[in-house]
């Protein structure tokens, strides 16, 4: 038996009082009397919490009302199922595709030069190295020496660049970051450290003039406004650009294509929310 | 921007590949077979046309065919005609054992052993149109007027210098396409117009929209007939009028169907219901009226029924579709849309002149093999398509799939040899009108295909998409035409006029557009 069922339990073993019923119609019959008694004599900080308790209820019935008055009304107006006409074979369709739909008629804006850049989130705060890596000292030597960085932030968990095209092209210091499929060099080689922890595949990408958010997946980092470096080792910042996917949303150029990738701006401190959150280009 | 193939597949690849190192055999006949006897039918009729010929095997090519026949039904130089030959292998009765002959005799039939040169082979020829439609292959006009999407157009029985269109802003407008300027706006619904249609005769325009209500108008001037007609309880989805030969002179009817699940048939000079269709149980998603005195419903449960247009009594319900069907379409509906119009623009005087050159022209477009046929196909959400023959039996003649998701529009091509589909899977697929069988898939939509539409001779079609784009496909080969990207957003409506010199379509860009040669 739970703890402070003790009534309950009386009940069971000796059932209710015989006046129980009784006594709970008259007590809900005084409510209304008790509630207006208690309005008016209360003091304090109990009136307080008296009155802040009855205005939410007050709330909610009057919210109440309001459905079932609408409930009863009956509109001449056909009913559209859609705000946007759509054709007679598209109306019985569920249009569970419609949030995903995003109109492709908001496209392509970004086809000027100008635009480009004009970005949702023109300034950003200054990262400094000594934020953006940890010296790693383990190990008898690297402790001597301390050159092994370990980024601090979230970054992107995949490859540009084929692996091994990396290593022939790259000095070691400016070699991208290297995928998840790939096996991994000795450690001693690598200079950057990417926590797994803190690697993101995926952004919520909300789509400005429709108020639609989306879960895509990230293609690539395109620039980091903090430094060329940090592009280059994907590390997602506040204000960074990202490529994401967005074939799931079926958009189409003019000439009929798909759109595949297509840019977003990261609008939260990934570092500190835990997920990615960016708004369209368009 | 054209659209670019997909990759060949792994498949494609070894194939080609080994058919590059093989050697390749050299397409040619040999000349000392002798001669082939080929006695021809007329395919409408079954009745035999001149004597057995006697061909040379080397020279028994469709062209050469077609020249001897020319002859034999004696077809001046200047009048002389393209046929299309079919070889039939079995009986009479089965419809299934007949081969097309495309190219030539010793090839088709000989080679493969079907005949030899010791029997006689009986051929079928159907006339084909006479006239040619030139492929669309550019917008001749981008005519802005709505105010919201387009959701209907059909282009006026006569010519094509006329089109309706209907939209989400509550209005129907008329245009004139050889100038490409709009001509009347026709107001008095009060939401959007879903479906528009022009009565076979050029005189009436119908509309049929959200608020319940069917409005008439005068096709010329623009004006309403009256006031709207009441009846529906929900939305109109269709509207066909009873085909010209069928009316009484001077009292067309018209029926309309709605997701009320009733159909009403409605008099038109008197403007009140005639007979209420009621037996369906879910939305009419589709209704015709066919040119022997049936009038074809399709609904959303899944039936398709055939009802008596004299007294809207019920006659068949046809139960094989596992999911709502979505549209049906009837061999002869380019007949029956075009009444007494045809290609040569002549238009006989006379009333009675007018029903006899209309029923003249169903009953030449509807016959095969001496008896009228009005055949029909329905495309459902269950990805597939039934090919029915009403009149004699109510079972499907086949059962059409491929498709991999739902199937939306069907059409029939005007001569009534092939049935377009158009699916939500990004696809257009082609069908021998004949038996049902698979001819091609029309690959190059990136997006769900709302509608087709054949030119006027069959040999193409024209398909919208949601991709924003109209793509014009060769019937014969099954490729793409020509790709017409234009308009800016999904297109809803597309229509290829009567004629065949333009192609009208409109979508959620608000915009109508014209497409010429």
């Amino acid at each position: 038996m739970p703890q402070n069922e003790y009534v309950e339990r009386w009940q069971k073993q000796n059932g209710k009082r015989y006046d129980y019923e009784e006594r709970k119609r008259k007590r809900l019959a005084r409510e209304g009397h008790k509630q207006s008694q208690d309005a008016q004599k209360l003091t304090g900080l109990r009136a307080k919490l008296y009155q802040k308790k009855r205005r939410a209820e007050k709330i909610q019935m009057k919210k109440q009302i309001r459905t079932h008055e609408q409930r009863n009304v009956k509109s001449s107006e056909p009913n559209q199922p859609s705000a946007t006409p759509i054709p007679q074979y598209l109306l019985d369709r569920s249009q569970a595709s419609h949030a995903k739909a995003l109109s492709s008629a908001i496209k392509n804006k970004r086809a000027e030069k100008a635009a480009k850049f004009s970005v949702p989130l023109p300034k950003v705060r200054g990262i400094a190295e000594d934020e953006m890596f940890k010296v790693v000292k383990t190990g008898k030597k690297t402790a001597k020496k301390g050159w092994k960085r370990m980024i601090t932030k979230p970054t992107f968990g995949r490859s540009l660049v084929d692996p091994m095209l990396s290593i022939l092209h790259f000095p070691s210091n400016l070699r991208p970051p290297v995928g998840n499929d790939f096996t991994r060099r000795p450690v001693k080689y690598e200079r950057f450290i990417r926590p797994m922890g803190l690697r993101y595949k995926k952004a919520n990408v909300t789509h400005p003039e429709l108020g639609v958010t989306v879960q895509l997946p990230i293609i690539s980092v395109k620039k980091n406004p903090q430094n060329p470096m940090y592009t280059q080792l994907g590390v997602l910042t506040k204000g960074t650009i990202i490529e994401v996917n967005v074939s799931e949303l079926g958009l189409v150029t003019a000439g009929g294509k798909i759109v595949w990738g297509r840019w977003a701006q990261i609008t939260n401190n990934c570092e500190n929310d835990g997920c990615i959150n960016a708004v369209l280009l368009v | 921007m054209a659209t670019i193939l997909p990759p060949p597949s792994k498949k494609q690849k070894t194939a080609d590949i080994k058919r590059a190192q093989e050697q390749q055999d050299i397409d040619y006949i040999p000349d000392n077979l002798g001669n082939v006897r080929i006695q021809f039918h007329d395919a409408a009729t079954g009745a035999v046309t001149g004597p057995p010929v006697s061909v040379p095997v080397s020279d028994a090519t469709t062209k050469n065919i077609e020249l001897i026949l020319n002859t034999l039904l004696g077809n001046d130089k200047s009048e002389r005609l393209p046929y299309r030959f079919a070889l039939r292998l079995g009986n009479k009765a089965d419809e299934k054992n007949v081969l097309d002959i495309t190219s030539d005799i010793y090839r088709l039939v000989l080679k493969t052993g079907l005949k030899t040169t010791e029997d006689v082979l009986g051929l079928e020829y159907t006339p084909q149109a006479v006239f040619r439609v030139r492929a669309v292959s550019r917008c001749s006009a981008s005519i802005s007027g709505h105010g919201e999407a387009i959701l209907a157009t059909q282009f006026s029985p006569r010519s094509s210098s006329r089109m309706v269109s209907g939209s989400g802003d509550s209005t129907a407008r008329i245009w004139d396409c050889d100038t490409g300027t709009p001509m009347h706006t026709l107001k008095g619904h009060t939401s959007w117009v879903l479906a528009v249609s022009w009565s076979p005769d050029d005189m009436i325009i119908a509309t049929g929209s959200m608020d319940n209500t069917v409005r008439l108008w005068e096709a010329k001037s623009g004006k309403p007939l009256g006031n709207q007609m009441k009846g529906h309880t929900k939305w109109i989805t269709a509207l066909a009028w009873e085909p010209y030969h069928l009316q009484t002179v001077g009292n067309p009817r018209l029926a309309s169907a709605s997701k009320d699940a009733t159909v009403r048939i409605w008099d038109v000079t008197l403007r009140k219901i005639d007979a209420t269709l009621s037996g369906h149980k879910g939305s009419v998603s589709c209704v015709k009226w066919g040119g022997t005195g049936c009038i074809y419903t399709a609904s959303q449960d899944k039936t398709v029924k055939i009802w008596n247009a004299k007294d809207g009594t019920l006659v068949h319900t046809l139960n094989a579709h596992a999911h709502w069907v979505n549209h049906l379409a009837l061999s002869t509906d380019f007949v029956l849309r075009t009444g007494y119009f045809d290609h040569t623009g002549q238009v006989p005087e006379p009333a009675e002149a007018k029903v006899k050159k209309a029923k003249e022209r169903f009953e030449k477009a509807a016959t095969v093999g001496g008896d009228i046929v009005e055949r029909l196909v329905t495309a459902s959400d269950d990805f597939t398509m039934y090919l029915w023959e009403p009149q004699k039996s109510t079972k499907p003649l086949s059962r059409m799939v491929g498709h991999q998701k739902q199937v939306n529009h069907v059409s029939f091509s005007p001569d009534g040899l092939y049935i377009a589909s158009a699916s939500f899977d990004n696809h257009v697929k082609l069908w021998n009108a004949r038996d049902g069988k698979f001819i091609h898939t029309l690959r190059g939509h990136v997006a769900p295909v709302y509608q087709c539409a054949f030119a006027a001779d069959s040999r193409l079609l024209v398909s919208s998409s949601k991709d924003t784009t109209l793509k014009v496909w060769d019937v014969r080969t099954g490729k793409l035409h020509t790709d017409l990207p234009g308009h800016k957003d999904e297109v809803y409506a597309v229509d290829w006029s009567p004629d065949g010199k333009t192609v009208g379509s409109g979508g959620k860009d608000k915009a109508v557009r014209l497409w010429k040669h």
